[in-house]
Parts: structure tokens; C-alpha cells; sequence
């Protein structure tokens, strides 16, 4: 088997039962598409592939190895684009993305990746005068980072890439996410309904975790 | 260590661009110094007594006060998530955080230190000691303080709980700093408490990072 | 052996079958205590009837330590193998942890009136306690400060064993101090010639105070866990 395949995932949050029993499969150059109302889990879910959050129960393998095998390797290959944008006010648009490009040793010129999401003209702008949706696309344009590298993250973990973004910059997004999975990537992503998955359509399966509420 | 350096390079950034947090804790550890003559009293013959007890103490307050930002800031904007899936460990992260926090809230209290000793008339044979017990005595508290800020990430309160869970485990490094200042003004030999300091530093050292990263992997969830 | 008291259901069961008679131990224990202690044994022949400070003041260092030795293992389990009533032990010793080191800090202050004419000495080993007490207040103050419960209970864990790695540091530090600060000549509280015939009272109250602490660490975590099971009843009915 390839991809990423989950095993009777369960989820504990507090003394609470947020899911129990998920069991989804994602082949190489696909997509799944989560859906489902506030609290169902989405969020939940996508920390626990990425490694953040231990599950309460169950198993994640990736081709066909525990993910809990080698955490190093799995940390290696995830690129996780949370609810918040982590950026620093402080440091302009450049600073931050550097920061992260190094951090993460991609290819340190990151000018590929701001033309990308189109914030090239933002690049020497402190991080703390852009609107939301231009630190969205700050936020984002980290993908592009591991993108443009060797060996950049085969998992993309995606808590509501869209949110806050205009019709334009969705469609960077989803072109972003369609060459990753024309790489034979692996994408998960977490929605709202909005316009991402009409673009995410073709090469995307649907998963809603109100199947799982019990 | 490339990851440390960068780390270290943009917490330095951080810190100098924008706010003034930097500066906070040295200027308190003045003030703070400042305000006991006016409690007890600015007799020149009582102060050379109590004056490095004084600094010291305060020294131990000022470097609690930026304390509970050295992770917050990363927590809150979810860089805390990113920087635990990088490649840096988050021991190595732990000992860059503490790092930063001694230059920006430890050094700064060496070169306030002296010209405070000269407020309490302490002699001049306690300045070097002053400055080289706060030397290995203030490094030690931004590694242990370390500890504390990783285990209260997220808690309600936290300023408040980080002075409660750390002023105690700050009590030896105060004692041996304090007591090697008594030691240079009396002319008693103050090897040990150099050595004892020294060993403080080296324990925090090698086990602060350590149990820093693990109650920060138990923060991140 | 650990894991045949895993579940918190069978923990009820055990301590709710145990209790009646551990009330029963401790109730003895203290009869028999008090008895001797105040009736039974002589009087010092230096400090007198105040020596009698000694069964309670006495007992409750120890058990100050024994608990915070206790909370420091049940914390080690919690972490390491993540047992579900490690933590649960942990959050109901600890306040009675704090309330033995504030009985020995209180009897230690009411023995020093009529020994050295102060209510409180910088003595080496009370000065430990004192900031003994504080470690136990930061424990508990550490386990209440956030909403998640379990992330309470981690971050109070990995507080007890820094806390643990450094208290012999801190009575190290402590005792170098006070020989620095103290004339020597001062006679140390707890340590007068011991009488044998107050040995007896003395090692009855130690057991009645272990039985106590056992005793109410039982009613505490059944509390704790019927508590947890009445919150999840609610969660689940709000569904």
C-alpha cells in the first residue's frame, strides 16, 4: 500500500471523545477534502497526522511503515499550515519566510515562492502592515518553499488554507496544491466549503467527519 | 547549532526591533535597587552591608519579568508547531531561548551591577567578585527559568505562577552569589562559591534543556 | 502489579472495600498516640511539657517528605508509563503534603517561643520546610492553572521532579547559609537525646500519621475520579 493510511484513529481532547474508530486512505497524488461543522475534529485530525497531537488510539502508517517508527522522518515530511499565521509582526515579509527556509533548510532564495502567491512587492514590508489576507498568503507561500526544494515535504496538512483569501489568491493556492499532487504528493486539507474544492475537485476525495459523531 | 544560531539571530532581532522589553528588566533591576535605601534607610555604614544581598535579589526578580514570553510568543502564533515539526530539536530550541534571554535580560545586569555597587558603597574589592558571580550565577537562572516558562506555557496567570514555581529553585543561586559578595568584602577566600556557582551552571546546563523540551512537547497538543 | 489497579472503576471498587477499615487503623493509631504522647511519657528535663510539641511537629516533616517523595514517583509513573491514576494520586497528595509541611512550619514556630524566645528562627532545617512549603503551593497552584485538566496534571508532573532533583540542592544550599550566618551554639529543634520512653508515642504518631495521610489520599482520589466521571456523564448527555 502507498500513501497514507489511518487505523482506527481516535481522538481525545481534555476528558473529551472527539472521534473514534477514523479509518481514511490517501493515495500518492491525491487529495481528501475534510468537511464537517466547528468541533468535529478537522483541526484535531490534521495535528495528529502531523505529529503534534498524539492519538489516543489507533495507527497512522505512511507506505505502508508506523509513522511512530521514525518521527524524525515523519517531522521531515509533513509541511503543516495551522489556523494561525506564524509570522512575526516585527519582521518583514522576507525576514519570515527566510527564517522559515532556513529553519526548515530549503533553498534559501525564496523569491520563487513570493511570486508565487504574488506578495513580491510586499517583501520588505514588516509583517505587522499587511492585511489578513496578505499574511495569509505569507503563510502559504511557506509551501512553496518546500516546493521549490529537494526533498521538500511529501504531506501537506492544511487547516483551512482558504480562509480569508480573495477568489485570486485561492486559485494560487489551489494551483500550488495541484502541482504537489502532480508530484505524486500526498494533501489534506480541511474546508469550509468554500471555492478550494471546486478546484481541488478532479483529483480530490471528500471525507465528512460528521460520519464519525457518535 | 545552525539551527540555534538562527534562532538566537532572530529572538536578537525581535527583540531590539519594536519593543522595549529588552530594556525592561535592566531598568527595573535599577529602580527596584534604588528603592531599598529609601525603605531602610541610606546610612553609609549599613548599606555596603546589605547592598549585594540587594542586587542579588533583585537580579533574581528582573530575570523572571520577561520569563513568561520566552515561549509564549511562539505559542500564541502557532510558530511553536513549526518550529517542533523543523529540524532543530526542541532541546536545542530551549537552549537558543535561553540563550537569548541571558543576552537580553542577563548581560544587561552586568554592566548595571557595578554602578549600582557604588550606590550601596560596597568596597571596591567586591566589584570584580560582583560581576563574576553574576557572571555564572545569571545564566543559570535563564536556563532553569527556561524550565518554568516551558511547563507554564499556556497556563492562566502565568507571570504570576513562574515567580511562585521558580523564585524557591532561584534560592541556591542566590545564597552562594550573595554569600561570595560577603566573603570579598570581609577578605575570606570565596573559591568555593565560584566552584559551586560554576557547578550550578554546568548542571543547568546539561539537564535545563532537557526538561525544557519535554513540558514543552506535553505545551504542544 | 500496577496495572491490576489500572482501572479507575476497580480503584473505587478496592478503596471504597479498604476504607472503613484504614478509618478504623487511623483512629486507633491516634488514641493510642495522644495517649502516650501526652499522658504516658515523661516530660524533657530541659524544655519541659513543651517537648510534647515534638509527636506532632515530628511526624509531620516526615510525612512532609515521605509525600513529596510519593508525589515525585507518581509523577514519574504518569510520565513514563503514562498510568492513568498516577496523576490522579499526585493531585490529591499534594495539598496534604502542603498541609503537613504548614503543621511543622506552625508546631516548629510554637516549639521555638518557649525554647529560644522567638517565634521563628532562620534554623537550617525550618527554613527548608519553609521553602518546601512553597514548592508544594506551586504544585498545586500549577495544576489548577489550566482549562485542559491532563495538561495540568503533565505540567505539575515535570514540576515535582525538577523540584525533587533540586531540594537536596536547596537543603545543601541552606545548610551552607546557615553555618555562615548562625553561631553554632544554638541547639537544633528536632534532634533533643531521645528519651526511650518517648520513642514510643513518638513512632505511634508516625504510623497514625501515615495511616491519615493514607486514608484521606484514598477519599481524595475517588473524589477526584467520581468527579471526573460525573463531568463526562454531563458532556455526553449535552450531546
Amino acid at each position: 500500500m502507498q500513501g497514507l493510511i489511518t487505523h482506527k484513529l481516535s481522538c481525545i481532547r481534555g476528558e473529551q471523545s472527539v472521534f473514534t474508530g477514523l479509518d481514511i486512505a490517501v493515495n500518492p497524488g491525491r487529495a481528501l477534502l475534510l468537511s464537517g461543522p466547528n468541533g468535529s475534529g478537522k483541526s484535531s485530525l490534521l495535528r495528529i497526522l502531523a505529529g503534534l497531537l498524539p492519538p489516543a488510539t489507533g495507527r497512522i502508517d505512511w507506505e505502508g511503515t508506523n509513522i511512530a517508527a521514525d518521527q524524525d522522518a515523519h517531522r521531515a515530511r509533513v509541511a503543516y499550515i495551522g489556523h494561525e499565521d506564524p509570522l512575526k509582526p516585527n519582521l518583514t515579509v522576507m525576514e519570515n519566510l527566510s527564517f522559515w527556509a532556513r529553519m526548515y533548510g530549503f533553498d534559501p532564495n525564496i523569491e520563487p515562492a513570493l511570486f508565487q502567491f504574488s506578495i513580491e512587492s510586499l517583501a520588505g514590508v514588516p509583517v505587522k502592515y499587511l492585511s489578513a489576507g496578505q499574511r495569509r498568503r505569507t503563510t502559504l507561500a511557506r509551501l512553496a518553499l518546500g516546493q521549490n526544494s529537494e526533498a521538500g515535504p511529501a504531506l501537506w496538512l492544511l487547516d483551512e488554507p482558504g480562509a480569508g483569501l480573495d477568489r485570486g489568491a485561492v486559485a494560487m493556492l489551489a494551483n500550488t496544491i495541484l502541482a504537489h499532487l502532480s508530484n505524486e504528493g500526498v494533501a489534506i486539507v480541511s474546508t469550509h466549503g468554500d471555492r478550494l474544492d471546486e478546484l481541488l475537485a478532479e483529483h480530490a476525495d471528500s471525507f465528512d467527519m460528521r460520519k464519525l459523531s457518535t | 547549532m545552525i539551527g540555534i544560531a538562527l534562532l538566537v539571530r532572530r529572538d536578537l532581532r525581535l527583540a531590539f526591533r519594536g519593543s522595549t522589553d529588552a530594556m525592561m528588566s535592566v531598568i527595573f533591576f535599577i529602580l527596584a535597587v534604588i528603592l531599598f535605601p529609601f525603605g531602610v534607610g541610606s546610612d553609609i555604614k549599613i548599606l555596603p552591608h546589605i547592598g549585594g544581598g540587594i542586587i542579588w535579589v533583585v537580579a533574581l526578580l528582573a530575570a523572571l519579568l520577561s520569563l513568561d514570553r520566552m515561549f509564549a510568543a511562539d505559542h500564541d502564533d502557532g510558530s511553536l508547531d513549526l518550529l517542533y515539526l523543523s529540524p532543530v530539536s526542541l532541546g536545542q530550541l530551549a537552549l537558543a531561548k535561553a540563550l537569548t534571554h541571558w543576552l537580553t535580560s542577563g548581560v544587561p545586569l552586568l554592566f548595571a551591577a557595578p554602578i549600582l555597587a557604588l550606590f550601596y558603597n560596597l568596597p571596591e574589592a567586591a566589584l570584580l567578585p560582583l560581576l563574576y558571580t553574576m557572571l555564572l550565577g545569571t545564566p543559570t537562572l535563564s536556563l532553569v527559568g527556561g524550565i518554568g516558562a516551558a511547563i507554564t506555557l499556556g497556563a492562566r496567570r502565568g507571570g504570576v505562577l513562574l515567580a511562585l514555581l521558580l523564585l524557591p529553585l532561584y534560592i541556591p543561586v542566590l545564597i552562594f552569589g550573595a554569600s561570595a559578595l560577603d566573603g570579598a568584602i570581609a577578605g575570606r577566600d570565596i573559591g568555593p562559591q565560584f566552584m559551586i556557582l560554576g557547578g550550578f551552571l554546568l548542571a543547568a546546563l546539561a539537564l535545563a534543556p532537557w526538561a525544557t523540551a519535554a513540558a514543552l512537547r506535553y505545551a504542544i497538543d | 502489579m500496577l496495572h491490576r489497579f489500572a482501572s479507575p472503576a476497580r480503584f473505587s471498587r478496592i478503596a471504597t472495600r479498604v476504607l472503613p477499615w484504614s478509618v478504623a487503623l487511623t483512629g486507633l493509631l491516634f488514641v493510642a498516640g495522644i495517649y502516650f504522647a501526652l499522658f504516658a511519657s515523661p516530660a524533657d528535663y530541659q524544655q519541659g511539657e513543651t517537648v510534647r510539641i515534638m509527636y506532632v511537629h515530628v511526624p509531620s516533616a516526615w510525612m512532609a517528605i515521605a509525600c513529596y517523595i510519593f508525589i515525585a514517583a507518581m509523577s514519574a509513573i504518569s510520565l513514563i508509563w503514562k498510568h492513568p491514576l498516577a496523576d490522579v494520586a499526585a493531585r490529591a497528595a499534594a495539598p496534604l503534603g502542603a498541609a503537613f509541611t504548614l503543621i511543622v512550619l506552625i508546631t516548629g514556630s510554637l516549639w521555638g517561643k518557649p525554647t529560644w524566645g522567638t517565634w521563628w528562627v532562620w534554623d537550617a532545617r525550618l527554613t527548608s520546610v519553609l521553602i518546601m512549603f512553597f514548592l508544594y503551593l506551586g504544585h498545586i497552584a500549577l495544576t489548577h492553572a489550566f482549562d485542559n485538566p491532563q495538561r495540568g496534571a503533565k505540567a505539575a508532573a515535570m514540576l515535582a521532579l525538577v523540584g525533587f532533583i533540586n531540594i537536596p540542592i536547596i537543603k545543601f544550599s541552606v545548610d551552607w547559609w546557615n553555618t555562615l550566618h548562625q553561631p553554632a551554639s544554638l541547639t537544633r529543634l528536632d534532634r533533643p537525646a531521645i528519651d526511650p520512653g518517648m520513642l514510643t508515642p513518638l513512632l505511634l504518631m508516625g504510623l497514625a500519621f501515615m495511616a491519615y495521610f493514607v486514608t484521606m489520599l484514598l477519599i481524595r482520589m475517588r473524589a477526584d475520579l467520581n468527579a471526573a466521571r460525573a463531568r463526562a456523564r454531563q458532556l455526553s448527555a449535552a450531546e
